[in-house]
């Protein structure tokens, strides 16, 4: 599904999530933030840097991996991204909606 | 004489002896080291708390599922040595290895949760997913008089994930047989966004909870528990309070793979997701729950992906470019109570599929639809994981890779 989001076009899966990493760049993480109902701040850059990168390397993601990898810790990661944290945090990253069983 | 060592003699490593002493060149030795003497058919952990299986019906020695050509070491593992080649073992010895393959699995660690063990472990809060929770949640359940059951996922990733909710269905059917159904409320309480987290198969299976009358709170990260007051809270400071709380546990890898400087931050190994070799060493495989894959952690998963480790080990050891093929094939019975259950089928990026299995049109079985037919499946599956599976024969119409005949398919959001 394509849509336009910060003037450009980018491919969404139906659940809203980016399709292809490359399409992504901070305007676009910004404006998906504002859906989610999050201003980004200095805060969460460094967060969904660690995502990506954890992503590019085809390592599975968990809240306890983000919580101890030194960049925030659990607390800290939910302060960011009320709710649903790695659900919604990748959303922004750009990044698949973290895999679960069924 | 070379040598190749299996760590862990449960499922995954039990069947790689079977297959490796048919294949190995005769100047190959194989060992295999477990710290157990029995043997435990996993699956029927979740019988065992309704009284349908006793320890009895699920145990057997390891030894009669071992071929004579290996030999079978009885002790606990305490560290490999990836750089040297070895594994030291409690008793001091130390094996040589020329290929390694990792097997151990991954076991419940409660203690990873603030208060979850206490006083209250195995009286007010239990665990089916080891014998021992599992016999003690079947005497706590035969006098229990009702009040409110939380059945809970403490994080994911876990074995065998449909386990939680088979069991959830299981307590409602029980409890309706034992006449105090009116006196049970029973909630699912989950880290993620629901049940069933993949659409197609909520669209498919939500209507089951909602008929049975089960409460689900989703997106609950546990924080810790409260024994006294009964009481689980999550990061965001919600609570749920509980009478009875049957918990999943974090699941994690074996110590000594931390030890070993070989895991993650839960001790499962990073493995390559098509080839089944380590990220660490060319000579060591991983096959089963000790991987980090993002496949299932079933049985099932580890007999799909015995045949290609097999292929590959001999590809090893002739020195041939290893086949990157594993595609996480899974394939679970998911129980759903009163005799009925669901099959389901999917892999790394297909999501669960419906029509029919494993022959395509014929079935007998039915993909994400309930029956008793699937049910009888779910039970006969014993059998074959005695006889077949873990034994390394090859099942019947059953492939590694996912056949996409007669399955109606969508693309998983992967
Ligand atoms: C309640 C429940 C229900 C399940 N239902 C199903 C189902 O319906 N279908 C399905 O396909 N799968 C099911 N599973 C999952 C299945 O049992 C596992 O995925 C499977 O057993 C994994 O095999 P494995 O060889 O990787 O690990 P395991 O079979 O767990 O074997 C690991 C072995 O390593 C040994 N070990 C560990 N550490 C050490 C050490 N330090 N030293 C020596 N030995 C060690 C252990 O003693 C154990 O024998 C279920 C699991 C549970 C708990």
């Amino acid at each position: 599904m394509e849509t336009t989001i910060a003037g450009q076009i980018i491919d969404l899966n139906n659940e809203g999530y980016l399709t292809d990493l490359n399409q992504w760049n901070k305007e676009v993480a910004a404006q998906i933030a504002q859906e989610e109902g999050i201003e980004l701040t200095d805060g969460h850059w460094p967060v969904l840097e660690y995502l990506q990168e954890q992503y590019r390397n085809e390592v599975p993601l968990s809240i306890r991996k983000v919580g101890k990898s030194g960049v925030v810790d659990i607390k800290q990661f939910y302060a960011l991204f009320p709710g649903g944290p790695l659900k919604k945090a990748s959303r922004i990253a750009g990044i698949p909606k973290p895999a679960s069983c069924i | 004489m070379k040598d190749l060592v299996i760590l862990g003699a449960g499922t995954a490593g039990t069947m790689m002896s079977n297959h490796l002493a048919k294949r190995l060149p005769d100047d190959w030795r194989i060992r295999i080291v477990d710290q157990r003497k029995i043997h435990h058919y996993q699956p029927g952990y979740l019988f065992i708390p309704f009284g349908t299986y006793k320890e009895e019906d699920i145990i057997k020695p390891i030894q009669q599922f071992i071929p004579e050509r290996a030999e079978y070491i009885q002790q606990s593992i305490l560290k490999v040595d990836a750089d040297h080649n070895r594994v030291y073992l409690e008793d001091s010895r130390v094996l040589d290895y020329d290929v390694l393959i990792i097997a151990t699995g991954t076991d419940i660690a409660p203690e990873e949760i603030d208060g979850m063990l206490g006083d209250h472990w195995h009286k007010s809060v239990f665990d089916f997913y080891t014998l021992d929770g599992a016999v003690k949640l079947h005497e706590k359940l035969e006098s229990w008089e009702g009040g409110h059951l939380a059945v809970h996922i403490s994080e994911m990733p876990i074995k065998c994930p449909v386990a939680p909710l088979e069991f959830t269905f299981l307590a409602d059917a029980y409890f309706e047989q034992r006449g105090i159904r009116d006196k049970v409320k029973i909630s699912f309480v989950t880290p993620m966004d629901g049940a069933f987290t993949k659409p197609v198969a909520s669209a498919h299976l939500g209507h089951l909870l909602e008929e049975k009358g089960i409460e689900v709170v989703p997106n609950f990260n546990i924080m810790s528990l409260d024994g006294e007051r009964k009481v689980i809270t999550d990061y965001e400071g919600r609570e749920v309070s509980y009478d009875l709380l049957v918990t999943i546990p974090t699941n994690k890898g074996a110590d000594y793979v931390e030890r070993s400087g070989l895991g993650d931050e839960l001790n499962f190994i990073p493995t390559h997701k098509g080839t089944l070799q380590s990220k660490a060493k060319e000579n060591i495989f991983v096959i089963g729950d000790a991987t980090n894959l993002p496949a299932s952690k079933a049985g099932s998963v580890a007999h799909f992906e015995g045949e290609i480790l097999l292929e590959n080990v001999m590809r090893f050891i002739n020195g041939k470019e290893l086949l990157d093929e594993f595609d996480g094939h899974a394939n679970c019975f998911v129980e759903t109570g009163h005799g009925k259950a669901l099959l389901i089928d999917f892999n790394y990026t297909h999501q669960p599929v419906s029509g029919t299995f494993p022959i395509p049109g014929v079935g007998p079985l039915n993909l994400l639809k309930e029956s008793r037919m699937n049910h009888m499946g779910k039970m006969a599956f014993k059998w074959i994981y005695w006889n077949m599976l873990i034994t390394g024969k090859h099942i019947p119409f059953v492939s590694s890779k996912m056949n996409e005949a007669g399955k109606n398919f969508e693309e998983a959001n992967v």
